[in-house]
């Protein structure tokens, strides 16, 4: 899932500033998941945000809304009126979600309350992890199910490199170095010797140099 | 928070003070002290909860946005839980919507947890003693016009509303 975090109430009371009628719209998918911006976290961070305000004496009214999702016109359509009656819209989806409610909604500030971070897991209550990088040409075959482009910090194709000491990564001590353990899986799984095969530089076209991307399935479309 | 700001609520400030009470603990506790005749302040409006793991952020800031001056959590020694661990995570809400409050501008000592028994009813007493003479000192949350805090419109997909906001009726 898409994984995010709340930025400070502050920053939030920043951009809102010049204006007096807030819709908070939180939405249904992954930023609720993730416990950041579903229709709890719209609850509290708009209680916040009228606590803030009462105790700034600023005369502001914030509504509150949970979409089904923010990526999708159909569920942006049904809220553009109720939205219009106010001055601007704090979204509390990832940055896709808040992008897209200001390409649909008829013109109006749309501001994010949330810093979209990384594509992860969940692996207890309370954690997330980055998983996956979005590089466009997934390599998980080669290495044993473990990514060298989201887990290693210098996203190498042939490890460990001379920074990987007892199996962890040299820039973070407690980080477990992705290609330790694609060596240890590998070892597992009885394949080690594919990595004695030295992979070619990757080809990022398919990743972000290549600018915006975008993805069409013509059997799809309408 | 200042005595100055107490000072110009005037002598007769009585704070609003929400007490999230836990039925296994706190709860009783008040039940003893009401049937031992203990005294204690009027300020605290009790609000039973079956565990007070099952007190959300939300809950705690609702209090303050509904006009009450201070708002404590009272639940189970450490240890003695009725559903094990609800305690322990009240304690840690209590700590987020404190630093929430913190970050809004509210003193964040206006709410705080404690720990009782069901046999602790002087305990209980002296908590709602202390903490009413400490919202006494903050002083009123909000003074004058600020206290208008308006309810907002809460809606989800698909579009319903809540109970707290019903829609208008058609003319």
């Amino acid at each position: 899932m898409i994984v995010a975090e709340q930025k400070p109430i502050g920053q939030v009371l920043d951009m809102i500033e010049p204006f007096e009628k807030i819709l908070v719209a939180g939405c249904a998918t992954c930023v609720t998941v993730c416990s950041t911006g579903g229709e709890k976290e719209v609850g509290i961070l708009a209680s916040a945000l009228r606590l803030a305000c009462a105790a700034r004496g600023l005369k502001k009214s914030f509504d509150e809304i949970t979409l089904t999702r923010q990526c999708d016109p159909e569920f942006i359509e049904p809220i553009k009126e109720f939205a219009s009656q106010h001055d601007a819209v704090v979204s509390m989806a990832c940055g896709v979600g808040v992008h897209f409610m200001a390409e649909h909604l008829p013109p109006m500030p749309v501001f994010p309350a949330v810093n979209t971070v990384f594509i992860g897991a969940n692996p207890e209550l309370g954690v997330w992890v980055e998983r996956c990088a979005m590089c466009g040409d997934c390599i998980l075959d080669k290495t044993g199910g473990i990514c060298p482009i989201a887990g290693c910090a210098k996203t190498m194709l042939n490890g460990p490199c001379g920074g990987s000491n007892e199996g962890m990564c040299e820039v973070d001590p407690e980080t477990p170095g992705a290609w330790a353990r694609i060596v240890e899986r590998m070892k597992q799984l009885g394949t080690l010797d594919k990595l004695d095969e030295i992979q070619p530089p990757k080809d990022w076209s398919t990743s972000r140099d290549g600018g915006p991307r975008k993805m069409i399935r013509e059997d799809l479309k309408l | 928070m200042t005595d100055e700001k107490a000072e110009q609520a005037g002598p007769a400030f009585e704070p609003k003070i929400i007490a999230y009470c836990c039925h296994y603990c706190a709860y009783t506790a008040a039940d003893l002290a009401g049937s031992t005749r203990l005294q204690y302040a009027p300020n605290i409006r009790v609000i039973r909860v079956p565990c007070t793991g099952k007190i959300d952020v939300l809950h705690l800031l609702r209090a303050f946005e509904e006009g009450a001056d201070g708002c404590y959590v009272a639940g189970c020694l450490d240890g003695d839980c009725h559903f094990i661990n609800g305690n322990l995570r009240a304690r840690k809400r209590t700590d987020y919507a404190k630093r929430i409050l913190d970050a809004a501008g509210i003193d964040p000592e206006r709410l705080e947890m404690f720990n009782m028994s069901a046999a602790m009813a002087t305990t209980f007493a002296a908590t709602a003693d202390e903490f009413t003479e400490r919202s006494r000192k903050l002083g009123p949350l909000f003074d004058g016009e600020k206290k208008d805090i308006r309810p907002g419109i809460v809606m989800r997909q698909p579009m319903t509303l809540s109970a707290s906001n019903p829609p208008a009726k058609d003319e």
